[in-house]
This record gives C-alpha cells, sequence and structure tokens, in this order.
C-alpha cells in the first residue's frame, strides 16, 4: 500500500502538477493576461518590505537555481568535478546559508501579510496562502539539513536526484528510487511539486515575466495603431 | 526630419480660478474605481507648495526624470537599465501612499442609525483601504489648498531655488497661484524608458503615452522615472494608470474631459507637428536654461512646404496637417511665446504647456509701488509672484522668456483698452514687445475671448486606414484590459482576480449599457 501511494505521489503527481503548471499558465496568460503580475504591495507599506523583499527573493532565486543544476545534472557529468560527498556538501552550505537568507526575508514578509493591517485588508486568500505555502515550504528544506548531516556520503542526494532525473526523462520507475528515503524529503519534495499546481493560480506566475529583455531594449517605445504596427 | 503629430495642450495660468471641475470630472469618468481612490490623473495644487505627492518636483528624492550624463548621453535618473533591475525586488525610489494620502470617505450611514443622544451625531472619516476608522485625516490631495499650513513647509517647494524666500513668508508679502497637472505625455518619456516589461508606449498618430494594461506586469519603476509623479500604481489591480488623455473622445475629435469642463476656459488642445529625429539631441543639450530653447527648436512650422511634404510621406493625415496649421498651442507656444513646458530641466520635453500668470501689478502700478519700464509697461519685475519663481517652474531658471511673455501680456491688455476704451492705438507699447496689431488682436480672440472652436482644434483620427472594420466584427470592443475575458474585475474566478478590500467602502465600477448613444458633435473630413 505505500508503495501505492509513493507511487502515486512522487511517480504522477510530478506529471499531473507540471501539467497545471504549464496548461494554467498558459490559459492564465492567454485569457486573464490583465490579472498576471507580481502584485507588489509596496505602495500601501514600505516597512519589513524594503529588506525582506530582497532577502527573501535573492535567497529563493538562488535556490531555485540550486535545486534545478543540484537534482538534474548527471552524475556522469558533475563527476568530472567534483564527487557525490563534497557536491552534497556544497549543497548543504550554500543551500543553507541562502536558504537562512530567504527564511529571514520570507518570514518578514510573511509577518506584515498577516499583521500589518493595511496589507491584511487587501490580501486576497491566494496572497496569504501562497506566502505561506512558501514558507512551510522552505522550513521543511531547512529542516532536512540536520538529517543530510547525519550521512554525509551523499547517497540519499544521489536517490533524490535520480528521481528528479527519472522523472523529466518519463522512466516509469522514478518513483521507486525515493524508497527509504526520509519522511522530511518526501514531505519537501510533495510540498513542492504542490507549488507547481499553485503556480498558475497565484501571483507567482510573474516569475515567467522576469523582465530580462529589458537590458537590452531601446528606451524609448511608439506603436502604430492597426496592421502595420510595429516597436520602433 | 521625420515628421510626427501630437495633440498638445496649453493651460493659461492666468485665468485659472482653481475652482477644481478639471480634477473632478477626470475623476469621475477615470478613478474612482477600487485601487485608485488615491489617485487623480488631474488635480491642482497651489503653489507655492509641496503639492501631490508630496515634493513631487523634489528629484534628489524621488530621482524622476533624466540625467544627463558625462559623455552627453541621457539616462534615467533611477539609473541604468541595469541599476532598474537591481531595484525591481523593492523600489526605493516609489512614493507610499501616505505621500499622496490614505484615501477615505465617512461613515454617513452614521447619521441615520446613530442612537437618540444629547449631541449631533458625526460622520467619522473611513480607510478606503482597511475599512477602518481614520482618527484625523493627516494630509489630502489638495491639503495646501490657497496657502494651507504653514509657509514653513510650504516653502520646500524646489521652485523656489536661487529665491531669497523668506520674506515671501511674510503676510504682505505672501502670493501664490494655481497649477493644475496632468500627465504631460512628453515626446522623451521616462516612464516609458523606465519599463521593465515594456508596456508602456507612445502612440505615433497623436503622441498620447498609455499604459498596456494587459502587459504591466506591476513592476512599479514608472512611477519613480516619471518626474511629474503622474503614474498610479493600482494596489487592486497591481497594474500602473496614468491620464489618458480621454483617447477616445480625442479620437473623436472632442477635447479631453478636463479640457470640455474647464469653467475657466483656461485649456487649449492642438495639433503639433514635431521632428522626431532630433528628439534626442534636444533632450541631451548641455544646459538646464537652454532646454526649453531646445524643445522649441524641434517644433515645425505647418505652414511650411517643406514640412508638408514630408509630414505627407511619413503619413501624417491631411486632416491633421490641416488642423496644425490652426493650431492654438502652436500660436501660443511658437507664435506668440506666451506658453512653456512645466519643468524642462527634466529633460522629458514634456507636451503640456503653461502661460505663466500676470499678478496683481496694475493695482500696485497705480497705487504708486510699481514704476514704469522702458517699453512704457508696467514693470513686471515687480510683479507680486517673482519671476525667478516661474523662471523656476517654466524655464530651468530663464527669466528673459517668461518676462517677455508676461509683458506681452500686459501689452494685450493695454493695447485693448486703449482701443476699446480710449479709442486709440498705441503702437509703441506693442513695438516694444514685438506684436503686430493683427497679432495681438488674434491673442486677445484666443486667449481673451478663449471660443470653444479657438481652444480646441482637434482632428478626428483616422482609424479606416489601419482598421478594416469587417475584422473588428464579433470582437469584444472596449473592455477593462483582459481582453475579451468575461472573468475580468467583476466576480471571482480561476485566476484570483477578485480582491476586494475589507473596507468595502470604494466606489464600485458601474457598467452601465448605453442604449443609443448620440453622436456628438464631429468634425467632418475637409
Amino acid at each position: 500500500m505505500n508503495g501505492f501511494f509513493d507511487h502515486l505521489a512522487f511517480g504522477l503527481y510530478p506529471y499531473m502538477a507540471v501539467a497545471v503548471f504549464l496548461l494554467g499558465s498558459l490559459i492564465r496568460f492567454e485569457r486573464e493576461q490583465y490579472s498576471w503580475r507580481s502584485g507588489s504591495s509596496q505602495l500601501l507599506r514600505r516597512r519589513q518590505l524594503m529588506v525582506g523583499s530582497v532577502c527573501f527573493h535573492v535567497g529563493i532565486l538562488f535556490l531555485m537555481v540550486g535545486h534545478a543544476v543540484g537534482l538534474l545534472t548527471p552524475a556522469a557529468l558533475y563527476g568530472l568535478v567534483i564527487t557525490a560527498p563534497q557536491k552534497q556538501l556544497l549543497a548543504i552550505v550554500s543551500g543553507g546559508a541562502f536558504g537562512l537568507l530567504c527564511f529571514v526575508g520570507l518570514s518578514m514578509l510573511l509577518h506584515r501579510r498577516l499583521f500589518d493591517e493595511r496589507i491584511r485588508a487587501t490580501s486576497s486568500a491566494a496572497d496569504i496562502g501562497i506566502l505561506a505555502l512558501l514558507w512551510v515550504q522552505l522550513v521543511l528544506g531547512l529542516a532536512t539539513i540536520p538529517f543530510s548531516l547525519g550521512h554525509l556520503d551523499g547517497s540519499v542526494m544521489v536517490r533524490l536526484s535520480h528521481w528528479a532525473q527519472g522523472i523529466v526523462t518519463f522512466r516509469a520507475d522514478a518513483a521507486s528510487h525515493l524508497e527509504g528515503v526520509g519522511f522530511i524529503f518526501k514531505a519537501h519534495i510533495f510540498l513542492g511539486l504542490t507549488l507547481f499546481v499553485a503556480f498558475p493560480f497565484s501571483r507567482l506566475v510573474h516569475i515567467w515575466s522576469a523582465p530580462i529583455g529589458y537590458a537590452v531594449r531601446p528606451y524609448q517605445l511608439v506603436r502604430r495603431r492597426g496592421r502595420n504596427a510595429r516597436v520602433a | 526630419m521625420k515628421v510626427r503629430a501630437q495633440i498638445a495642450m496649453v493651460l493659461n495660468l492666468d485665468k485659472c480660478i482653481g475652482c477644481h471641475t478639471c480634477s473632478v470630472t477626470c475623476k469621475q469618468v477615470w478613478t474612482t474605481r477600487e485601487g485608485v481612490e488615491y489617485a487623480w490623473f488631474n488635480n491642482v495644487e497651489t503653489k507655492p507648495g509641496i503639492g501631490y505627492p508630496k515634493e513631487w518636483e523634489n528629484q534628489e528624492r524621488w530621482k524622476g526624470g533624466w540625467k544627463r550624463k558625462r559623455n552627453g548621453r541621457l539616462e534615467p535618473r533611477i539609473g541604468s537599465r541595469l541599476r532598474v533591475l537591481a531595484k525591481i525586488f523593492a523600489n526605493p525610489d516609489m512614493p507610499e501612499i501616505d505621500d499622496y494620502y490614505e484615501p477615505f470617505t465617512f461613515d454617513f450611514a452614521h447619521l441615520q442609525n446613530a442612537p437618540e443622544s444629547k449631541a449631533m451625531p458625526t460622520a467619522r472619516p473611513v480607510s478606503l483601504i482597511t475599512g477602518k476608522i481614520m482618527e484625523k485625516i493627516e494630509w489630502g490631495p489638495n491639503w495646501e489648498e490657497i496657502l494651507g499650513g504653514e509657509f514653513e513647509k510650504r516653502s520646500k517647494d524646489a521652485n523656489f531655488e536661487g529665491i531669497q524666500k523668506k520674506v515671501y513668508g511674510e503676510f504682505e508679502n505672501t502670493f501664490m497661484m494655481y497649477l493644475p497637472r496632468l500627465c504631460e505625455h512628453c515626446l522623451n518619456p521616462a516612464c516609458v524608458a523606465a519599463c521593465p516589461s515594456g508596456s508602456i508606449y507612445k502612440r505615433e498618430e497623436d503622441g498620447i503615452v498609455l499604459v498596456d494594461q494587459d502587459k504591466c506586469r506591476g513592476w512599479r519603476m514608472c512611477v519613480s522615472a516619471c518626474p511629474y509623479k503622474k503614474i498610479y500604481y493600482n494596489w487592486q489591480s497591481g497594474k500602473a494608470e496614468k491620464c489618458t488623455f480621454c483617447f477616445p473622445r480625442i479620437e473623436a475629435g472632442e477635447p479631453t474631459v478636463c479640457s470640455e469642463t474647464c469653467v475657466g476656459r483656461i485649456r487649449y488642445l492642438g495639433v503639433m507637428l514635431y521632428d522626431a529625429d532630433r528628439i534626442e539631441q534636444a533632450a541631451s543639450v548641455e544646459h538646464d536654461e537652454h532646454l526649453y530653447r531646445a524643445q522649441l527648436d524641434i517644433f515645425l512650422d505647418p505652414s511650411d512646404p517643406a514640412v508638408i511634404a514630408q509630414a505627407r510621406a511619413d503619413g501624417v493625415p491631411e486632416l491633421w496637417l490641416e488642423a496644425a496649421r490652426h493650431s492654438p498651442v502652436y500660436k501660443m507656444a511658437i507664435e506668440w511665446g506666451v506658453a512653456f513646458p512645466l519643468h524642462p530641466e527634466y529633460r522629458t520635453l514634456p507636451m503640456v504647456w503653461y502661460v505663466p500668470p500676470l499678478s496683481p501689478v496694475q493695482s500696485a502700478h497705480e497705487a504708486g509701488h510699481v514704476g514704469w519700464d522702458a517699453n512704457g509697461l508696467p514693470d513686471i519685475g515687480k510683479l507680486r509672484i517673482p519671476v525667478k519663481y516661474l523662471a523656476n517652474l517654466l524655464t530651468a531658471g530663464a527669466e528673459a522668456p517668461v518676462l517677455l511673455a508676461l509683458q506681452r501680456m500686459m501689452a494685450m491688455r493695454m493695447h485693448m483698452r486703449a482701443r476699446t476704451v480710449e479709442n486709440r492705438i498705441d503702437a509703441e507699447i506693442l513695438r516694444g514687445v514685438g506684436l503686430s496689431v493683427a497679432q495681438v488682436e488674434e491673442m486677445y480672440k484666443v486667449m481673451a475671448l478663449a471660443d470653444y472652436e479657438d481652444r480646441f482644434v482637434i482632428p478626428s483620427t483616422h482609424r479606416e486606414y489601419a482598421e478594416n472594420t469587417f475584422d473588428l466584427k464579433s470582437s469584444c470592443g472596449f473592455s477593462f484590459g483582459n481582453g475579451c475575458s468575461t472573468g475580468g474585475d467583476a466576480g471571482a474566478n480561476l485566476f484570483s482576480t477578485s480582491r476586494t478590500s475589507a473596507g468595502h467602502q470604494a466606489p464600485k465600477t458601474l457598467v452601465r449599457r448605453v442604449a443609443e448613444h448620440a453622436p456628438a458633435r464631429t468634425r467632418e473630413e475637409a
């Protein structure tokens, strides 16, 4: 029975989550673009946001990239540079440092959202929910560190990355890599997948719109009406 | 040369009575929605004062407009592109809502529901953000109305630069003027340049600067970059909103709501032709005081055959060229030189211009306080409003053009008085200020009488060239952002677009379908 739930949560749920994530984003972009926004509340209250938001964003961006690279780089590739135990140590140290930074920022933001009168009054359920979800997920992620310190041989990390690589390469047995992995890791993965599900329904969609192109854009934009429309 | 046309505005401050009709009608049309209760696309300030939002002219603080780098290139004052991106998580140069004011209504229901008591019940202010009673209203969009508040605070006004301002705090020397403000629809807009998602744009056909509501992601850099603080962040929708120059009206050949309803008839709308190739050059001249002249130089003479030929080649419709030749804005800004841009030193090349106000000089003269100058005019330099103050506001500190404009307006008055009351023509006065009798008579017609047809010369947009109406069949028409989606603002939907403040006091938009729309006054194509 345990195997059934493991397979459901870590073998099938990832595909459902990614499907909702991609399709949901596409539909929202196409049908509800007016709702596509970062949802900043800076106008209503600067306090706690200036420090909190920067810490949170810098931290979480590092963690996002770290997870993607760490989980999806094949052993054959990183093996050329470092060994698995070294890689795990690197992940613990850097992830721990940026995780802590992110935790400080996110806690400030969550506190502000819940206890600042103006922010609370203008928050939707999704605004609060997504912050709370991220906070719990971050705490779970940080909580894995003491466990990881218990087995510095990198074996758990290798199994986690086998699972992730199994998922993205459509291996039916991907979930089997997580057998025997600690509950806290599984909870962290499950909640992480849930974040993908929540993504299109929350303000997280603004991640898609990270304005990288601005760095090379000409300053002035002029639009011409109609068929001859162009950007000058 | 690349000829582009823009509908520009002039406000004759000499006639502004500070009635706020423009602000109120604008608000009724555009910003009575949740999230923008605090926003006034048009507002009227009493100067001197720090204005709305607080100290908007202090660019050391808010970093609006452009700055000229050592190499002569322009860069938004908020920073280079990378610096803008670095500020995206938390924008240090953005005003908080308290810098505008916390929007409020009053608890009117209490007047009806209060139990019997010895004292009269009162309607206390209620915040439109939190929905809670506000103990005290500390600030509003027009807190300094008619010099309200202490001089100490008002004198932070940036236009006092280079003026020994202390003396103007004394009752006998105090002065004031009204300054109605709206988006300047600049030729070199800093908001457009600062928008990371590229959602703000200038329309080629009429120069109106708009925010693409679908494309805006709420990065809030435009709020900082606009030196006039005329882009507002809608805290409900998370999008930037700004004055639209009432584009649906302009397209139909009608004046903006603020212009139409101006009871003092101080607003003018007309076409200006300019050379789009020289925008950057004009905006980046070295000295601030030269910016007014540089902007004048890129405007083109609509009667010049070479300009007309190039304009036709660049696709400016014939009706627009015709309108440009009758443009009241061109007359006031170029021919008579009595209208000026607001704060040209921001280097955005603004397109809403102002005629400076004369202040009581005639009566002061009659009381023997003011002498005559060499031209036989009352000494304008002794006006109640210091010329330096007006110059700081309108020409980046260059006094000569403002002085000449005031002298011309004074000469117009004296000429008309001499002609109509004393039945004589005093050519001496006009010669001194470089105007012909014909010019001053037209000035009088446009600026003093200000008939509707003289104030508003607006060609309608030729949509038919650009759009095939057959393609628009069954499309959604005007909608509130969000394309044809029916979810939108109204109800809850899948993507959490509906957010209601706890206040519930906010005026909700009522969308009424007008069955019959009587065709308004339209100008037929010639």
